[in-house]
């Protein structure tokens, strides 16, 4: 459903990403894992349009949004969150997902203005998906709290939640897991779990080698910015080429 | 061909100006990332201390001009302290509006303490010369090798001491510089300093041929944002080609405009690059 | 969602009310002018509000946009069109002015924005003192009319000769910009605001079109400057460079600042505080930019959200103290 072709990106000399191509497949959670700097990170700003690739093309449901601006990719149906943990600190849990939604919605100047009729069904309708979203996350509770209340899982939560609100196609998860304990690492990797089953496909990146082999259909293995690796958790684990790479380079447990 | 080659002697000493002062701000926007409003307005402090120094209290211009510039160096390095450090961690918009701050309080202060009319620092050297056919006064010759010597000076710095090398590394890349192990306060703070004080020295260069009044830093300032932003912050070449440019361009075209509409063109010129390339001619760097 | 506690919307009516009432206990036509003047600060503030508090674009323009309404509806009045057609075409030309310096400029982030809108209000204020045909150069325009009666059925007409009238007008403004404000800022698309101000990366990230938020509000907040100006220009009956100057600019940000960013009381609170503080310092003459500019520094420092900000938590506080004690006196009597 989501198709990246020979995207090659360049940064002054220095290539991030070369001539990289991989599916993610409707239902499916796919994981992308690589050595530090081996270019994940750039492949998901590559996708959302934060980045522009120097060549290649990526497309949506065979829509080509190569080069769209980031907002637009997300009302594609793309959603994502970052490697640092992400949100809008200044506000209210609750906001942060309403904000999520907007883009679905008509909430617009005039429409706010005005008070229209089709403003009314779509605050409330806002409300309603973000209270439905805070409930799957476990967060129903806290909505009415400033995210610095929340502790750092709940915080990684609510990331997650910001992107799963609007209901996308296509969650990208940058590190859900990152700096959190193992038992809030598997409350995680259950929450990730139950998004699938709710029917948004799922592309990760994830250091966490023993929480990617429990969760993932697939795996995609950059090394410098190129795929070295693609299949079955078991199927990577056993390739010869990915055994390298991260003897080469660092271990991850 | 003499008026044209009097009109361009004319704009490279403004431009000597213009470099100097766009040069400290150009350092203070790489290091700091915010813009400092103030930094036309330290250079008008530079100004007044000179006249403080070399006249109220008597020390004549050149001993003068040593202790205002040291003097300076230490409102800018207060500066870092009480306004700008606090204000390291909160949103951006925060130390723009600080930095608002600092330009009312250093106008009003020099206002209340010499007051609105025009002051005069007498001419060390009001003495006539010519050379290839300008006539100009040594003061004004002054201004230009001064300019060049403090430039040469600055450039040694930057190139030869660590100090130096170590702000030419936090102009550049903040971040990557705070990874090597640097002492950014430390930087921004000495930073300040030098902005400050080569402010002070343009001031004190060019006030004895110019009124000096508490509202002279602001147009200046503002010119100065112009040079760094065309000329990309933290770039010190940029600010040294864009103030002797902005300096010939505005006496050359001086004859052409009104006088009046001069800084309209120089704002709208600004206003006009941004719109076709929003990081500036030479910039790279978003803030 | 986005109520207010009982509370405090009884203190808002007191005030509403005290407002209203003004007229019959300020009979002093100074001390009025200077509270008519503060309603009309108090609008285009409100609007600087908007870009710098809610969107967290720093606009150093305001007074120009101001001063833009100021002279539209000077120079348009003068020129024969009426008042009540004036005033919206001025605050429409102001908001299409700010459209085209935002489009260029609001793409880029921070500092350059700020530095831009600088430049343009010290433009806008060379061009107003120089520009002698348009103008009146630093003269400006004396001798603009009042606005035209408005008839009433079975009533008469409303006229607007008095300065109670005009103090009731400004003040059916204020409450109306105010309205607008409250709508726009307490809901879904008021969030987009404070998310681009907070975030920007993120909320690109979940389909805000930054960009576009950005220009949106520099619009609407530059709109309701010449909105302010256009007032402000029918009530002093002359306008002049000082009614576009960058000082005004400065002066509302002051307002915004130390009132309170980011809350709709704030710059309201700022506009009528801050004038009226100035009349008592008369004596300090100079002294007074001294004064507030040291004070902007450390209201930004230790107070961000200003004097409405600092009550609020500590209103806040209050509560919790209020709450704590409520569980502990339960604890004790079972």
């Amino acid at each position: 459903m989501l198709r990246v072709e020979s995207v090659t990106k360049r940064f002054q000399g220095l290539v991030a990403v070369q001539d990289l191509s991989f599916e993610i497949i409707k239902g499916e959670i796919l994981a992308i894992i690589g050595p530090n700097g081996a270019g994940k990170s750039t492949v998901f700003n590559l996708i959302t349009g934060t980045l522009k690739p120097t060549s290649g093309q990526i497309f949506i449901n065979e829509l080509d949004i190569t080069g769209a601006w980031p907002h637009q990719v997300a009302s594609k149906g793309i959603s994502r969150t970052f490697q640092t943990t992400s949100l809008f600190d200044q506000l209210r849990v609750i906001d942060n997902l309403m904000i999520g939604y907007k883009w679905r919605t008509k909430l617009g100047f005039w429409n706010t203005l005005f008070h229209t009729p089709r403003w009314k069904a779509h605050q409330a309708e806002t409300y309603q998906r973000a209270m439905e979203t805070l409930k799957f996350l476990g967060l129903a509770e806290k909505h009415d709290q400033f995210v610095p209340a929340l502790s750092q899982e709940e915080q990684k939560r609510l990331a997650i939640g910001i992107a799963l609100v609007c209901k996308p196609q296509v969650l990208l998860l940058d590190e859900p897991t990152g700096g959190l304990i193992q038992e809030e690492t598997d409350r995680v990797t259950d929450l990730i779990r139950r998004v699938r089953e709710q029917g948004t496909t799922v592309c990760l990146i994830e250091h966490k080698m023993q929480m990617i082999m429990g969760v993932a259909d697939r795996i995609v293995v950059l090394n410098y910015g190129k795929k070295i690796s693609e299949g079955s958790p078991a199927e990577v684990q056993s390739d010869q080429a990915v055994i390298e790479a991260y003897l080469g380079g660092e271990v991850h447990a | 061909m003499d008026l044209f080659l009097q009109q361009v002697f004319n704009g490279i000493m403004f431009g000597s100006t213009y470099a100097i002062v766009a040069l400290g701000l150009t350092l203070v926007m790489g290091i700091l990332n915010i813009p400092n409003f103030a930094h036309g307005h330290l250079y008008m402090l530079g100004g007044y201390l000179l006249f403080f120094f070399g006249s109220t209290i008597g020390l004549g211009y050149w001993f003068g001009l040593i202790v205002s510039v040291a003097a300076m160096g230490v409102v800018g390095v207060l500066m870092e302290r009480i306004v700008y450090r606090p204000l390291n961690d909160q949103p951006h918009i925060n130390a723009f509006i600080a930095a608002v701050g600092s330009l009312l309080f250093l106008e009003s202060f020099a206002l209340v303490v010499w007051g609105s009319q025009g002051l005069r620092i007498p001419n060390p050297y009001p003495q006539m010369i010519e050379i290839m056919g300008i006539t100009t006064s040594i003061q004004r010759l002054l201004v230009i090798i001064g300019a060049v010597l403090l430039i040469a000076g600055l450039h040694l710095f930057m190139k030869k001491t660590i100090l130096g090398a170590t702000i030419e590394a936090v102009a550049q890349n903040r971040e990557g510089a705070m990874l090597t192990g640097i002492n950014v306060n430390r930087v921004s703070a000495m930073t300040f300093a030098i902005s400050a004080g080569t402010a002070a020295v343009a001031a004190s260069l060019l006030s004895p041929i110019f009124m000096l009044s508490p509202s002279m830093g602001a147009i200046l300032g503002m010119k100065a944002f112009v040079i760094v932003i065309l000329g990309g912050m933290g770039s010190i070449p940029g600010a040294i080609f864009g103030g002797y440019l902005l300096g010939l361009i505005e006496a050359l075209g001086g004859g052409y405009l009104s006088a009046a509409y001069k800084d309209v063109f120089a704002f709208g010129a600004l206003i006009l690059i941004l719109s076709i390339k929003p990081t500036g001619l030479f910039g790279q760097k978003e803030v | 969602m986005f109520t207010k506690p009982i509370h405090t919307k009884l203190l808002y009516l007191a005030i509403l009310a005290a407002a209203l009432l003004l007229p019959w206990y300020v009979p002093d036509a100074y001390i009025f002018q200077i509270v008519t003047m503060s309603i009309l600060y108090a609008v285009a503030a409100s609007g600087m509000n908007l870009i710098l508090g809610f969107t967290g674009q720093v606009t150093l323009a305001h007074g120009a946009f101001f001063g833009m309404g100021a002279y539209g509806v000077a120079i348009m009045t003068k020129a024969g069109i009426i008042f009540w057609l004036a005033l919206p075409v001025s605050a429409l030309i102001a908001a299409f002015i700010g459209l085209l310096i935002g489009l260029p400029t609001l793409r880029t982030r921070g500092a350059y924005f700020a530095i831009v809108t600088l430049c343009f209000g010290v433009i806008v204020w060379i061009v107003s003192g120089n520009w002698v045909e348009l103008t009146g150069g630093h003269n400006g325009i004396f001798g603009i009319p009042r606005p035209s009666p408005i008839p009433v059925p079975f009533f008469g007409q409303i006229e607007f000769f008095s300065q109670t009238s005009m103090y009731y007008l400004s003040l059916a403004v204020l409450l109306l910009v105010l309205f607008a404000l409250y709508r726009l800022v307490y809901s879904v698309f008021g969030l987009t605001f404070m998310a681009v101000r907070n975030n920007e990366p993120l909320a690109d990230s979940v389909g805000i079109n930054t960009y576009a938020t950005k220009l949106i509000s520099f619009v609407a907040g530059n709109f309701i400057a010449g909105l302010a100006g256009g007032m402000y220009a029918a009530i002093m009956g002359a306008v002049s460079p000082s009614a576009a100057g960058y000082m005004l600019t400065f002066n509302f940000l002051i307002f915004v600042i130390l009132g309170g960013m980011a809350t709709l009381p704030g710059p309201v609170v700022g506009a009528f505080a801050i004038p009226v503080l100035m009349e008592f310092m008369q004596f300090l003459d100079d002294y007074r930019m001294l004064i507030f500019g040291a004070l902007l520094i450390v209201v930004i420092i230790y107070f961000p959200m200003g004097l409405v900000g600092g009550l609020r938590r500590l209103n806040q506080k209050v509560a919790a103290r209020r709450q704590q004690k409520v569980s502990e006196s339960g604890h004790a009597s079972r």
